[in-house]
């Protein structure tokens, strides 16, 4: 019998729930920077680190987005330069998944970047490898994301040195159809960079992370894929946020689960050979591309609908 | 021969109602350590102070904030501030000493009589909702005073439903810069305050702004808390008024609530401002509180 192939599947994840100090773009990548020697020190086998939205900065900044936006390129290399301060092994490097308000093209967004940071002598090549901006952006009650920040217009997957992955923030996976599109497009882990104000105590959870305990392993369920959040923690101007990061394997049952209010590091190893061995026993996704062709045709005489009232 | 019918079981969702049951049921456990979390982020981890100051009547808000605080910060790191007037019932005064025995927080004592009356010496005409006012107001001199002594800030102790039905006086009650209690009905405060130990007898006792003898909130309102908290609560989420009455509220019962509600938006606001710029405070230039 073959041993089958020979890739390292596995992966280990670090998630960093933390209170950003609110505006203050240095401050909080210190922050970061102080991250990274923790990892060194604690968890020097961490593949991917995932921090949560905004994590830069804070969220809630209103008109406060045009002084702390920067380009994705300045936040890589600030995180790279950081990293190589912080971290001194030959061979060191570490995949980052961050949160921040960029300045693009002449325009503010909310996105989330991928990077790869190594020391100059490791055999891995650095580099920012992907960025998200955010495509559905909450404007409805504690929210007013569209009047200081523009809408991304893709949900990309990509390739990283621990297979194909995408990244989607907050509100982008409370419509299905987004993580439908990167499981689609051969993600296998999604990333979820996220910021969610705590509201409603009546269950046994705040209401919208018992809200996310059902999105979370719906998505992971339905598509057979690794589903990774990260979200902030700390108050804003009495607006708490709700912190729960957590890993999701792909039959949809949760790993792991921080505080819903305090700093802390969440861990999880991971197997990328899981996915094909989830997707064995409920091939939903393969369904779906069976049948897509039909799919995409109702959703265009949805899409006349819609645009037609 | 006829065979006998089948019948399924029927089950029925029950429709919303002005009795329905769990609406304004809280997780007390878990809003009390969020509210505890809250306290300590705002007040040390964003302010970086590590006392504070709350005006304590001896009623149920001031004493569940009282108990709040003093999980957060440390009873000792908590100064609750008595401030009769010479009309303010000994029971107040009696219900903020159990506060302070209880929770273990400093209590002091300062009466805003001589303040009040040297004020009304000069206004002889005033009506008592004046002069109520004038009583809050002075407690907000007091207690923004005492603050400034200690190097700290005054928590609030307004609950959503007084600040919905207008019922508290503006730019005092409702001038602390920091209120866990804000988004919390009455109703809620007084699960709250049951869970994390408030006395029973502050508890169970009729709700008073004790500005004038006698005086109760639900008297001045001419509607309980039982059924003002649940007509606001749907008022609030959207719910046309046709709606309630379908529930089975009362006409007069959301007329009143709704006309107390429509008629203090102001109250819930900033003073208005004459807009002359494309960079005027709050409309254009928006930069939140803790930017």
């Amino acid at each position: 019998m073959s041993e089958g192939h020979h890739a390292v599947t596995k992966i280990h994840l670090a998630i960093a729930q933390i209170k950003p100090t609110k505006g203050h773009y240095e401050t909080n990548l210190q922050r970061v920077a102080d991250l990274f020697s923790q990892l060194e020190e604690e968890l020097p086998h961490t593949d991917v680190l995932v921090l949560p939205e905004t994590v830069l900065s804070g969220y809630f900044l209103e008109g406060g987005v045009r002084e702390v936006a920067r380009p994705a390129e300045t936040v890589y290399a600030d995180l790279l330069r950081l990293y190589r301060e912080r971290v001194h092994r030959s061979e060191a490097c570490l995949d980052i998944v961050l949160g921040f308000y960029e300045l693009w093209d002449g325009r503010y967004y909310n996105s989330a970047l991928y990077a790869t940071l190594a020391a100059p002598s490791s055999a891995v090549e650095p580099g920012l490898k992907h960025v998200h901006r955010k495509f559905f952006l909450p404007t409805y009650g504690v929210f007013d994301e569209k009047r200081f920040v523009s809408r991304g217009r893709t949900f990309r997957a990509f390739d990283t040195r621990f297979g194909r992955a995408a990244i989607l923030i907050c509100e982008d996976i409370w419509h299905s159809v987004s993580s439908t599109i990167v499981a689609l497009k051969g993600a296998q882990i999604l990333y979820i960079p996220s910021a969610s104000p705590g509201r409603e105590f009546t269950g046994k959870n705040v209401g919208n992370i018992a809200h996310y305990n059902i999105l979370l392993p719906a998505i992971a369920s339905e598509h057979g894929i690794w589903v990774v959040y990260a979200g902030l923690v700390g108050f804003e101007g009495g607006k708490g946020f709700t912190g729960s990061s957590q890993v999701v394997d792909p039959w949809g049952q949760s790993l792991v689960i921080g505080s819903d209010r305090e700093e802390c590091i969440v861990t999880a190893t991971i197997d990328r050979e899981d996915v094909a061995i989830a997707r064995a026993t409920s091939p939903l996704l393969a369904d779906l591309e069976a049948n897509l062709g039909d799919v995409v045709a109702e959703l265009d005489v949805a899409a006349q609908r819609v645009h037609r009232e | 021969m006829q065979q006998e019918r089948q019948r399924l079981p029927i089950i029925c969702a029950k429709p919303l109602t002005a009795e329905t049951e769990d609406i304004l049921q809280i997780n007390a456990p878990l809003l009390a350590d969020w509210l505890v979390a809250f306290l300590q982020d705002e007040i040390v981890r964003r302010r970086g102070f590590h006392q504070a100051v709350v005006g304590i009547s001896g009623g149920v808000d001031s004493s569940l904030v009282a108990f709040l605080l003093a999980k957060a910060l440390g009873p000792k790191n908590v100064l609750g501030i008595r401030m009769p007037y010479k009309t303010s019932s000994q029971e107040s005064l009696d219900h903020a000493a159990l506060v302070a025995e209880v929770t273990g927080i400093c209590m002091e004592t300062i009466p805003i009589t001589d303040a009040v009356d040297g004020y009304l010496k000069y206004a002889p005409d005033a009506d008592p909702r004046r002069r109520g006012n004038v009583m809050a107001r002075m407690r907000m001199i007091v207690l923004f005073d005492q603050s400034q002594k200690l190097g700290t800030l005054p928590v609030g102790t307004g609950n959503k439903s007084e600040r919905l039905l207008g019922y508290f006086t503006w730019h005092a009650d409702d001038s602390p810069p920091i209120n866990p209690l804000g988004d919390l009905y009455k109703t809620q405060v007084w699960q709250l305050a049951r869970y994390v130990g408030v006395p029973e007898v502050i508890v169970n006792k009729p709700a008073s702004a004790d500005l004038i003898v006698g005086q109760t909130d639900e008297g001045d309102f001419g509607i309980s808390y039982q059924k003002a908290d649940r007509i606001l609560y749907f008022l609030l989420r959207g719910y046309p008024p046709a709606r309630l009455l379908e529930m089975g509220f009362t006409e007069e019962e959301v007329k009143l609530v709704k006309g107390r509600l429509d008629s203090t938006h102001w109250k819930r606001h900033l003073p208005t401002t004459a807009m002359i710029s494309s960079t005027s405070i709050n409309d254009y230039y928006l930069r939140p509180v803790d930017y």
